[in-house]
């Protein structure tokens, strides 16, 4: 308490001293980054164009970084400023508001934006109530999409909890449980679309007759059987060969997620049941599974709406066709290529109808946490 | 029980664990090899030449058994194709369908027409070889946009050139990494140790917004960036990015920051730092691994996106990035293997060494909840 009476009157001095000028100085600070910012996006917009692109990706990656950056410096500078009073009110604005506007412009009004659109007709020009809805549960089209979304949710969130579980137990009893963790959990760095590039070659036909380049082909004509075009004729299964791409990519999430859930059981439980007489699938059925089930259950949540939302893998192996459209592309189909506002908003719409429990189940559990009142 | 019967005990529980490891470790190389697999062929195609890579599969790179031409035996240029053909240096007969199909011969060559026109068979025998001309020529193709032909042309292929891409993708991924993170970190501390009115409805909101499928922000975003002429600039894509990635960040940062010791930040309030001093000094230093975790996340997350850049830069050749142009390529060009498998790998070029090098923080990442709009 000593130190503080201390330091309180000279930091007030300091204040008093600096004054008004102090505040000018502030302002011209926040007003040159501001200029600056202006100035590189100007350049940015102009000449992205013409400059040596190597030097616009440098303009670009320092204007982008450096901006947030003195932003945040030069406003708390003048904020620093002004008395106690206007400044602890000031404080949370410069700390909290930027994250709160940018939530607000790109998340939370474009749900209500959106859901309005919803109402509308394709250039949101005419009310049309519940129309775009009505095709949303009704259109052929749509009801295909729902279909092959639950096929995606079934079949993808299994694979990858079934595999990704395999895996984490294997790798627990194994001397290579890094390198097959590594293994399993290397296609969460590739994208969705080098993703699809793989795995056309993988699934690639040629005629029968020809030398099969698509290692699954070759497989099955090795076998004596004939080559097929798996992703597109063989409906409604061809989905399923896309889903194998997904679980592809995502089993390593849920490989990591388990194995540490594993890792976090007791040994001298499983020791002990092992010791008791009980067999390796009795550990896994009656010890492991039970212990880990929480984990199981925020896992498969997250898969699930993973499929829920997958696009780029459909988009970029069959465009949508052949019976292979999902939600999230009828609505990119809505929009781009039917440019029809509505109906993409109300498409848009049931995705989020879709996710709501995942919601609700988040904000119910915020509010149990102890540490935020 | 006698010494005896207790070792053979042992030593029969031994065999029992060893054969356990051995299974176990069998069934992990399966599915590593499964897994692997895929990525791999790929890998080996980008380095075989174009043809190669449309006549034969990738795994002839191994050592197998390939029916190559031993001699060539000229018929009479009169011999029928309507009736059996005798051919007297290997003392058979056959007919021309077989020829055309190839037939083998009793001895285990085969023979195939060479030239049916010229009458010219081929003789062909059973040997061991394998496939391993391998060539660079198909990163030089996608790093310039040029393709050398056989005939030693040059041949200039538009829309093919990944060099600006991947600058674009730099440009476009470091700052809606670090930016985000800058932004969220503030908000974070915010959210933890700052008292301002709304506080709990504001965070309330990030956490339900931590699922919402970004599809929803799409439309009416769009909307805003074309009224604003931002549309297909980096600024746009950075924003977006940001505004789509500040959930979960400001959430993981928040559980992370709010957990700090609050001596540390006490002590310093009373030795006079401002709430700017001590985040700057203290509190960025200190969640270094929260932070370097979410960085890997997003980076991952922002360089391997394809419906972000396809709706905001869709339009714009320019500011074009990877995953894009990739995607396009296997529209437009879903046949020339030699530019995608290429391509491709240069798309997971950086993710892969980021992940690779970093993984340790990535899986931290992933563990503090990882479930994304």
């Amino acid at each position: 308490m000593a130190r503080l009476t201390e330091i309180e009157p000279r930091r007030q001095a300091a204040t008093q001293e600096g004054g008004v000028g102090r505040i000018v100085m502030a302002l011209l600070a926040l007003s040159v980054t501001l200029v600056a910012l202006w100035l590189g996006f100007i350049f940015l917009r102009d000449y992205q164009n013409t400059a040596p692109k190597i030097v616009t990706t440098i303009v670009a990656i320092i204007w982008g970084v450096g901006g947030v950056a003195a932003l945040f410096f030069s406003a708390n500078f003048l904020i620093e400023q002004f008395s106690d009073t206007v400044k602890s009110f000031l404080r949370p604005l410069i700390f909290v508001g930027p994250a709160v506007l940018l939530l607000g412009w790109f998340l939370f009004l474009p749900v209500l934006r959106t859901l309005y659109f919803s109402f509308f007709n394709n250039d949101s020009t005419q009310f049309v109530g519940m129309e775009n809805y009505i095709f949303a549960f009704t259109d052929r089209g749509m009801l295909e999409s729902f279909r092959n979304n639950v096929l995606w949710m079934i079949f993808g969130t299994a694979g990858c909890v079934i595999f990704g579980l395999m895996v984490a137990v294997l790798a627990d009893r194994s001397k290579f449980e890094n390198l097959a963790k590594a293994l399993i959990f290397m296609p969460m760095a590739i994208s969705f679309v080098g993703a699809s590039v793989i795995w056309r070659f993988v699934y690639y036909y040629s005629p029968p007759g020809e030398p099969q380049i698509g290692l699954l082909n070759a497989i099955v004509t090795g076998l004596g059987g004939q080559p097929q075009a798996w992703t597109s004729l063989l409906q409604p299964w061809n989905n399923l060969f896309l889903v194998v791409i997904m679980i592809w990519l995502q089993t390593g999430f849920a490989m990591v997620i388990f194995s540490s859930a594993i890792k976090g059981i007791p040994t001298d439980i499983l020791e002990a049941s092992r010791v008791d007489g009980a067999t390796e699938f009795q550990v896994f059925f009656r010890i492991m599974i039970p212990a880990i089930q929480s984990t199981i259950i925020t896992v498969t949540t997250t898969i699930i709406i993973f499929s829920l939302k997958i696009f780029d893998v459909v988009i970029v192996m069959t465009g949508g066709q052949y019976g292979t459209h999902v939600i999230a592309t009828q609505f990119y189909r809505q929009l781009f290529t039917n440019l029809d506002n509505g109906k993409g908003s109300a498409v848009a719409i049931v995705l989020l109808l879709a996710v709501m429990p995942v919601v609700i189940y988040n904000v119910r559990q915020l509010s149990k946490q102890e540490g935020f009142r | 029980m006698s010494a005896t019967a207790m070792s053979a005990r042992a030593a029969s529980k031994r065999r029992q664990e060893l054969v356990g490891a051995l299974f176990v470790n069998i069934m992990l190389a399966l599915i590593c090899l499964l897994w692997t697999i895929p990525t791999f062929g790929l890998l080996v195609s980008s380095f075989r030449d174009r043809d190669a890579i449309t006549s034969s599969g990738w795994w002839t790179i191994f050592p197998h058994q390939e029916f190559i031409k031993a001699s060539t035996i000229s018929l009479p240029r009169t011999t029928a194709m309507d009736q059996p053909i005798t051919i007297p240096e290997l003392g058979v007969t056959v007919t021309d369908a077989q020829l055309q199909a190839g037939t083998p011969l009793p001895d285990g060559r085969s023979i195939k027409w060479e030239s049916r026109r010229q009458r010219t068979i081929a003789v062909s025998t059973k040997q061991w070889t394998s496939n391993t001309n391998f060539t660079l020529d198909n990163y030089s193709s996608v790093l310039t946009g040029k393709t050398r032909n056989p005939d030693g042309t040059i041949q200039s292929d538009a829309g093919t050139d990944f060099s600006g891409p991947f600058l674009n993708s730099v440009a476009v991924a470091i700052p809606a990494t670090v930016i985000p993170i800058l932004i969220a970190a503030f908000a974070a501390y915010g959210f933890a140790w700052m008292r301002f009115p709304g506080r709990k409805i504001l965070f309330t909101i990030i956490v339900a917004l931590l699922v919402v499928p970004l599809q929803l922000a799409l439309v009416p975003i769009l909307r805003d960036y074309v009224g604003l002429k931002i549309n297909g600039t980096f600024l746009a894509v950075w924003l977006a990015h940001t505004g789509f990635g500040l959930p979960l960040a400001t959430y993981l940062l928040y559980n992370y920051i709010s957990e700090l010791p609050r001596e540390i930040l006490e002590s310093a309030f009373i030795d006079g730092a401002t709430p700017f001093t001590i985040f700057t000094r203290l509190i960025l230093p200190l969640s270094a691994p929260a932070l370097a975790a979410f960085a890997i996340f997003q980076f991952l997350w922002v360089w391997n996106d394809y419906l972000v850049a396809l709706i905001f830069i869709g339009a714009t050749p320019n500011v074009q990035v990877l995953t894009m142009l990739l995607a396009n390529m296997v529209g437009t060009r879903g046949q020339d293997w030699h530019l995608l498998t290429a391509g491709a790998f240069i798309s997971m070029l950086l993710p892969l060494v980021v992940f690779f090098s970093l993984q340790r923080f990535f899986v931290r990442g992933l563990m503090a909840g990882s479930v994304k709009g």
